[in-house]
């Protein structure tokens, strides 16, 4: 493809950016909307742009999404940009999400898991009819709270598989793992490089593909282990401190899946794992990841790689939708070179075409 | 007593990050590193300003042994990993220079993997001593410096044969900066 | 530091603005926003990947009498940083230790621990009882 470079067009931008600014304003009678606004009463949007951007930060996401007047891609966009503005103070210890401060945590495999079914502040089992009261904006109550909270610790569902063998246990080899952001993904890719890739993955690619595991693409026959949500602490080691110091604590969803047994002669059968970890409350795109994860460990588990969901090249190099609008959109740029030379490659396709009809005439 | 780094850091890395761009695009060229800065003792102010600006996380950096102030400004304003002197992308020479063919040399395939030098002197002085020649250079151009290994010549000749691969060079004296990329060649005049 | 970190720059001045004017202090470094990449591990124990990054904001500041305090915070609040820096240098005065911990430090702790004890009732709250439905026939 060839691109060439074309001047004009700047007073038609500048205008065109005018028009754009006072679209996001819309009706100047209507009040405008805060940035702590957004960031208080759309945190799913936020979190969602936290994600996709890969990058959290509660306010600057909020900004990003009024920048883009709701484009949550766009807004993921712009606070990809950003980030590469400010420089890298190092890496955060690994997230013990053991330590999580649980404010949501169900099973779909165990009833009476220790610590209970703690449904937290969910959209489920609500009837989706539209609440028209809160288009007159009213206060919300204070949530309820219990007498008392147990303290009885959160056994993890995996945990428990994995001390009766049901689950081969996962362990830490210490490796350092690769970063994207500073090196391109390579195939055949570890499961540290997918796992971050699909982290920050778009979320309606992840549930498609998760879906098209369930109808048949690589069955799987996954179980939600669990599901959790809450605070955990991100601690950081500063070098010129040398101890570990919290720098705060962030919000996270992280998504175990139990999925099909499998097993060889030489091993009974287990069941198998998928993993989704993400910022913020994004649940369905935790489940979505865990599927995902599932499906691409195909090759180290020995199953055919026959669904889109389980070819780590298919999933891996599309999943990002930043670099996915970057290629789709530039397709509206100027192609006027490029096209030329289809055009005159077709007439000329053409005019031999027809010059036989004429010479039988 | 930690000394601070930058008092504004976008716009003095900026400016000395500039004169690190001019000293490695005209190779030997004396640039002026005239920031207010106070930088530890050992340090000249030049060396610090370079430091400041191209060292930070996400770059490995070897310290010299010894000059204890020196090295914790470093850590503590660059936050740079510490690695050894053939592993490190910046090595950092003070008084002892080691052997250019000690450190990183980077590979056919990837020649921007090699380390960088950057090293203090005792002076640097344009239009006497040795003579350079090259990309960068308008036939020929003259630079003295002092304080290099009396065969740093020969080891610069040495890592020429290899080229693409070897390492660059920054010299930093005071408030002054000039660069040896890879590509110049250099005789004693 | 923790407490500092969790603290938000309006309590921390609220709490401050009843306690005795901090020393003067001279800016090391900072206060300035970077990134700090987050990492998770595969299956909450396996081997750690990278996730996302983190705004931080850093500080670090010396007193008058040589002691340095620094201060790295999740987001991008310098003010908020630059006072816990100076927090962080008198803190470890022992001899003024006692009074900044039992005016700033301490009451900050209890506003956030009440804090987490709320949200842990109202996680409770939504505990599910099970009950087993008893059928006749």
């Amino acid at each position: 493809m060839a691109y060439v470079a074309v001047k004009g067009g700047e007073a038609a931008i500048a205008h065109a950016h005018g028009w754009m600014a006072e679209c996001r304003r819309g009706n100047p009678a209507v009040p405008g909307i805060g940035v702590e606004q957004i960031e208080e009463q759309l945190g799913l949007a936020v979190d969602r742009v936290m994600a996709e951007g890969a990058c959290h930060d509660r306010s600057l996401a909020a900004l990003a999404i009024k920048q883009a007047q709701g484009d949550l891609i766009e807004a993921a966009f712009l606070l990809r940009a950003y980030r590469t503005t400010l420089p890298r103070f190092g890496h955060a210890a690994p997230l013990d999400t053991r330590s999580m401060a649980v404010r949501r945590r169900i099973s779909a495999v165990f009833k009476d898991l220790p610590g209970g079914q703690l449904l937290g502040p969910t959209m489920d089992y609500t009837h989706r009819l539209l609440d028209f009261a809160l288009a007159a904006e009213a206060l919300a109550e204070p949530a309820p709270e219990a007498e008392a909270a147990a303290d009885e610790p959160l056994r993890r569902v995996a945990d428990i598989l994995a001390a009766d063998g049901l689950m081969p246990a996962e362990c830490d080899a210490g490796e350092a793992p690769p970063d994207l952001t500073r090196e391109p993904m390579a195939f055949p890719a570890s499961r540290a490089a997918r796992l971050q890739n699909l982290a920050r993955g778009d979320e309606g690619f992840l549930l498609g593909l998760g879906y098209s595991t369930q109808r048949g693409y690589g069955n799987n026959h996954p179980f939600v282990g669990e599901i959790r949500q809450g605070e955990v602490a991100v601690c950081f080691t500063p070098p010129e401190l040398g101890f570990e110091i919290e720098l705060g604590s962030i919000v996270v969803t992280e998504c175990d899946m139990v999925n099909q047994f499998q097993g060889s002669r030489t091993q009974p059968p287990q069941f198998t794992n998928g993993y989704g970890l993400v910022l913020g409350r994004g649940e369905r795109k935790a489940m979505s990841m865990a599927l995902v994860d599932r499906a691409l460990k195909a090759g180290e588990l020995g199953e055919d790689r026959v669904a889109p969901a389980q070819d780590e090249e298919f999933v891996l190099m599309h999943s990002d939708n930043i670099e996915a609008t970057g290629f789709v959109e530039h397709l509206k740029l100027p192609h006027y070179v490029d096209f030329q030379s289809e055009l005159e490659v077709i007439r000329r396709m053409r005019a031999t075409a027809a010059a036989p009809a004429e010479d039988r005439a | 007593m930690m000394r601070p780094g930058f008092a504004d850091p976008v716009f003095q890395a900026q400016a000395s990050f500039r004169a690190v761009l001019e000293a490695m695009s005209r190779p030997g060229r004396v640039q002026l590193l005239d920031l207010p800065l106070t930088p530890p003792a050992g340090l000249d102010p030049a060396m610090a300003a370079v430091l400041l600006t191209l060292a930070d996380a996400d770059t490995s950096l070897h310290l010299p042994a010894g000059a204890e102030d020196a090295a914790e400004w470093t850590r503590f304003h660059c936050g740079s990993p510490s690695a050894a002197v053939s592993e490190a992308d910046f090595v950092l020479a003070l008084d002892a220079v080691p052997v250019l063919s000690t450190l990183r040399q980077g590979t056919d395939e990837a020649p921007e993997q090699a380390a960088t030098l950057i090293c203090q002197v005792a002076l640097l002085e344009e239009d006497r001593g040795w003579r350079l020649t090259g990309p960068g250079i308008s036939g020929s151009h003259h630079l003295r410096v002092a304080g290099l290994p009396a065969d740093f010549l020969q080891q610069w000749a040495a890592q020429r044969q290899a080229f693409p691969c070897g390492v660059d060079v920054i010299l930093c004296a005071g408030h002054r900066i000039a660069a040896l990329p890879r590509s110049v060649r250099i005789e004693e005049a | 530091m923790a407490i500092l970190a969790r603290t938000t720059c309006t309590a921390l001045q609220q709490k401050l603005a009843d306690a005795p004017p901090l020393p003067p202090h001279r800016r090391l470094r900072g206060p300035e926003t970077g990134l700090v990449m987050l990492q998770g591990r595969a299956a909450a124990v396996g081997n750690a990947f990278n996730l996302a990054e983190l705004t931080v904001t850093r500080c670090a500041v010396a007193l008058d009498n040589g002691l340095v305090g620094h201060a790295y915070h999740a987001g991008r609040d310098v003010a908020r940083a630059e006072l816990a820096a100076v927090l962080d240098a008198v803190l470890q005065d022992d001899a003024a230790r006692p009074a900044w911990l039992s005016q700033v430090i301490e009451p900050l702790a209890e506003q956030q621990e009440a804090t987490a004890a709320r949200q842990r009732r109202k996680a409770a709250a939504t505990k599910v009882q099970f009950m087993t439905m008893a059928t006749t026939r």
